[in-house]
């Protein structure tokens, strides 16, 4: 009969103590305990191109950094702003059909037609959303649940840009190459830009608006501003990825402002782990793939995804990012009780 | 006589069918330490919203400085050097406490007036937040300041409320019962902190349970029941009325504090 | 005329969509984003039932609104109950599941126009010069019916008492001896009835699709916050509002827009005043 009881220990390593926060480095090796995760990530990122067998797992690699960017914007938007928007495919439609009418229309060529897709469309979104700001919680979400949709109605409705066909014939990237290093470049300066930005003093003050908003505002901050301001980076960026979006397919339609580019960002981010911005990236370049090998299979894979979300956020609420961050930093043993 | 700092004209709320504020008018003049006491649901705490922008009056007034500030939003009134500390503390959980101060230093008001005490340049606002911190009691060379807010006994939440006023190089401060929740002890150094503040020329409203400690520190003396103002005058006038005494104080409590008085 | 009657008619129907997602979030607080599953899982086991195992009609309409409840509470008692409390956690773990379930089906087969489940009785009736047939006005009579039904059964029973009580104050609910987590269950089971009625009510009307799901879940949502998350009555009363304008838009602009309509009154209402057109209000606590 055992009656001995055991339980878990954690106890942080010794180079994660002296190299957090201080930043005090004696040595190579903690040097690199602290950059070699960093270095991993943006040498796997870029080495992407060459690993991927075929040119249609290169398009994935391109579909997997829209989604990546997408995730991105909701988990800063979602996990530092406080506003949990489920729109995600009112940005990429947004940014899609900004792209797309330069494009054929005005035929702006690509390399100009994604940076003003990401101002105009980030514009645009922020002035549609700009109402909506002093909601809260389920408010907001279901507000901007709704914007994609409605878009969509009123662009069929009104029979404008293509209509329900879309719009047809825009210009692709000038090579696949040109294309994924693009987006590869995209989502890493976006990352870091983002981890960076929010340590800033400026930074601290959307976190300070997600935690207590009442008290920014009784320290002489006007919130929305400040809102306003986040909801523009993160429309841009969606925006940004929508524009690629576009002219990775050379074509703009209605199904942009499909549910699968809200529901996607979403799943990955609390998949990756959310609220820490790498999490969202490494859910998507899971979930993506996985769901590309599934498209034998139909719909099955929104079941797929749609599961694996449930089963993340009942069990593994921390997500892929805060496990792997724990057996980087922490030893762990059995100790008896 | 000098002018108010603060006035309020005739304020009434009313909140569906109940009315919170009934045509309440008081000045608060600078350099005053204002007590406003009352039972519980007499409209303190709507007095301090009212004021500071976070909801809006049926009717009335408030003038800060002779400026008509009724219905502006919160962070204009704050801009303006109104600040409040919140009844139920809201520190930002996620942060440390240190960092909680960034915030008010990084608002408009704060940039113009230099922050807390230093003048013009701001520098790095983390070593003034640190500063702020010592200055209100938190231990200087101890770990605190940087500790989460999630994990800080009530004691320092409180002082943190007051520091983040502070950090905006306030006129005012309306306190929300600060004392509210805190031990005989952490009172008893509190109210020092509350004369320094005085003597630094900061007006100070305080909303208070503590009668004790807030007629040590208060030099006038607000009664609200059910909405309405009853009385306004010394803490010792207060003390002495009849009407005072039958709708807040219950006897034995006054003679308590009139022997303490 | 004509207006007046089809508006009646799609505002009850929208009535019935809405009633079990009013109904949910009112008791519990949780935004049931599987409502719309739980609706078209109705219809297609009652066809099932109906039509491959060959039940009565009548007993297998009542079957499927057993399997409906069992599901809403096997929902909340295994899913929902983990998450209670954070909103996002709760619309987004509703939404997956109901996505999961709607999907599934769409992979299972049951695509198309095949899909359609008789109506309760044939024939129509002239009702000024409209003709309107008997399903629809049976559908109307038993919204009405379930409406003023659901408002005694809230207000002079012990269960609906209850649930009252856990909508307005849980913790005080709690203090009282009602078990809270019983009550959503309860709340749940109930909200997954209410879709299943509707399904059975308004599905024999036109084809059982996959689509329909998330229309319903639109609608439903149209619906509450119109009249105020949480309070069903506003979310009665906000049925008829959008019913008739959509029935308005219809006859003036162009059937496309009739969604739209939906949604704009969404926004709108969210942007206008967010605790809906009957809500209480909630100065401090919603928006400010």
């Amino acid at each position: 009969m055992s009656t001995q009881e055991s339980r878990k220990e954690r106890i942080n390593r010794g180079i994660k103590v002296r190299s957090d926060g201080l930043y005090a480095l004696m040595s190579w090796r903690e040097l690199s305990y602290l950059t070699l995760p960093r270095f991993i990530m943006i040498a796997g990122m870029l080495s992407l191109p060459f690993l991927m067998p075929d040119m249609y797992w290169q398009r994935v690699i391109s579909i997997v950094c829209i989604y990546a960017i997408l995730a991105l914007s909701f988990d800063f938007l979602a996990h530092y702003v406080g506003l949990v928007s489920l729109g995600g495919a009112f940005f990429i439609g947004t940014g899609g059909y900004i792209a797309g009418i330069l494009n054929s229309y005005f035929s702006i060529p690509p390399f100009l037609t994604v940076p003003l897709a990401a101002i105009i469309g980030g514009i645009f979104c922020t002035l549609m959303l700009l109402p909506c700001l002093p909601l809260k919680g389920v408010y907001f979400a279901i507000v901007t649940l709704m914007y994609p949709l409605f878009m969509a109605r009123v662009i069929e409705a009104f029979d404008i840009f293509g209509g329900t066909d879309g719009l047809v014939g825009i210009d692709s990237f000038s090579s696949s190459f040109a294309e994924q290093y693009f987006v590869i470049g995209m989502v890493l300066i976006f990352l870091f830009g983002l981890r960076r930005f929010v340590t800033t003093d400026r930074g601290l003050i959307f976190t300070a608006i997600m935690d207590n908003d009442q008290a920014v505002k009784a320290s002489g901050i006007d919130i929305t501003r400040y809102k306003a301001l986040a909801v523009f980076i993160a429309s841009a960026m969606g925006c940004m990825a929508g524009a690629c979006l576009t002219h990775i397919y050379m074509w703009s339609g209605i199904s942009q402002f499909a549910l699968d580019f809200s529901i996607l960002p979403i799943a990955a981010t609390v998949i990756g782990g959310s609220g820490t911005l790498v999490g969202p990236i490494l859910g998507c370049l899971i979930l993506v793939p996985v769901s590309e090998l599934l498209r034998d299979f139909g719909t099955l894979r929104i079941v797929f995804y749609a599961s694996i979300l449930v089963g993340f956020i009942l069990f593994k609420s921390g997500g892929i990012m805060e496990f792997g961050q724990r057996k980087y930093e922490q030893f762990e043993r059995w100790t008896k009780i | 006589m000098t002018d108010p700092i603060l006035k309020m004209n005739g304020l009434s709320k009313r909140f569906g069918g109940v009315k919170a504020l009934k045509d309440v008018s008081f000045d608060v003049f600078p350099g005053d330490v204002l007590g406003i006491i009352g039972p519980n649901g007499s409209g303190k705490t709507t007095i301090v919203n009212c004021i500071t922008g976070f909801i809006k009056p049926t009717s009335g007034k408030v003038f800060f400085r002779g400026k008509d500030i009724t219905g502006r939003p919160p962070h204009k009134i704050a801009d303006m050097g109104v600040t409040r500390t919140f009844q139920v503390m809201r520190p930002y959980y996620s942060l440390p406490a240190y960092k909680n101060l960034v915030i008010p230093l990084f608002s408009p008001r704060a940039k113009r007036t230099g922050g807390w005490r230093g003048g013009g340049n701001l520098g790095n606002r983390q070593t003034i937040a640190i500063d702020i911190l010592e200055d209100i009691g938190f231990e200087r060379d101890s770990y605190i300041p940087f500790k989460k807010t999630s994990t800080l006994p009530t004691g320092y939440l409180k002082r943190l409320e007051l520091a983040r006023c502070l950090a905006l190089k306030p006129e005012i401060i309306i306190c929300d019962e600060v004392f509210s929740g805190l031990s005989m002890s952490e009172i008893a150094s509190m109210v020092p902190l509350i004369e320094r503040l005085q003597d630094e020329g900061i007006t100070i409203v305080m909303i208070e349970h503590r009668l004790r400690e807030l007629f040590q520190v208060a030099n006038r003396v607000m009664v609200l029941n059910f909405g309405e103002k009853l009385i306004e005058g010394t803490p010792l006038d207060v003390m002495a009325d009849k009407k005072v005494k039958e709708a807040y104080f219950g006897s034995e409590e006054v003679e308590e504090v009139m022997t303490y008085a | 005329m004509e207006i007046l009657v089809y508006g009646t008619i799609n505002s009850v129907s929208l009535a019935l969509m809405g009633l079990g997602f009013a109904m949910v979030y009112g008791i519990s607080r949780v935004p049931n984003f599987a409502h719309g599953a739980l609706y078209i899982v109705c219809g297609f086991v009652t066809w099932t039932l109906f039509h491959k195992i060959g039940l009565p009609y009548f007993i297998s309409i009542i079957l499927s609104l057993c399997v409906n409840g069992v599901l809403g509470i096997l929902m909340y008692r295994f899913v929902l109950i983990r998450v209670r409390g954070m909103n996002i956690s709760e619309i987004i773990a509703s939404y997956a599941i109901g996505l999961a379930i709607l999907e599934g089906f769409r992979f299972g087969g049951f695509r198309g126009m095949t899909y359609t489940l008789p109506v309760f009785m044939e024939g129509s009736l002239m009702i000024g010069s409209v003709p309107v047939d008997f399903h629809r006005l049976i559908m109307m009579v038993i919204g009405i019916l379930l409406v003023a039904g659901l408002w005694v059964f809230t207000h002079h029973t012990r269960i609906g008492l209850a649930l009252q009580g856990m909508a307005q104050d849980e913790r005080a609910a709690l203090m009282l001896g009602i078990d809270s987590d019983f009550m959503a269950m309860l709340a749940m089971g109930f909200g997954a009835v209410l879709a299943g009625v509707a399904a059975t009510l308004i599905l024999p009307l036109g084809n059982i699709v996959v689509e329909s799901g998330y229309h319903v879940l639109i609608m439903s949502i149209a619906v509450c916050i119109v009249g105020g998350l949480g309070s069903w009555t506003g979310a009665f009363f906000a049925a008829f509002i959008i019913g008739y304008a959509q029935i308005l838009t219809v006859v003036f602009i162009g059937s496309h827009f009739q969604m739209v309509v939906a949604l704009l009154a969404i926004i709108l209402t969210l942007i206008l005043k967010p605790s809906g057109l009957f809500g209480q209000q909630k100065e401090l606590e919603e928006r400010v």
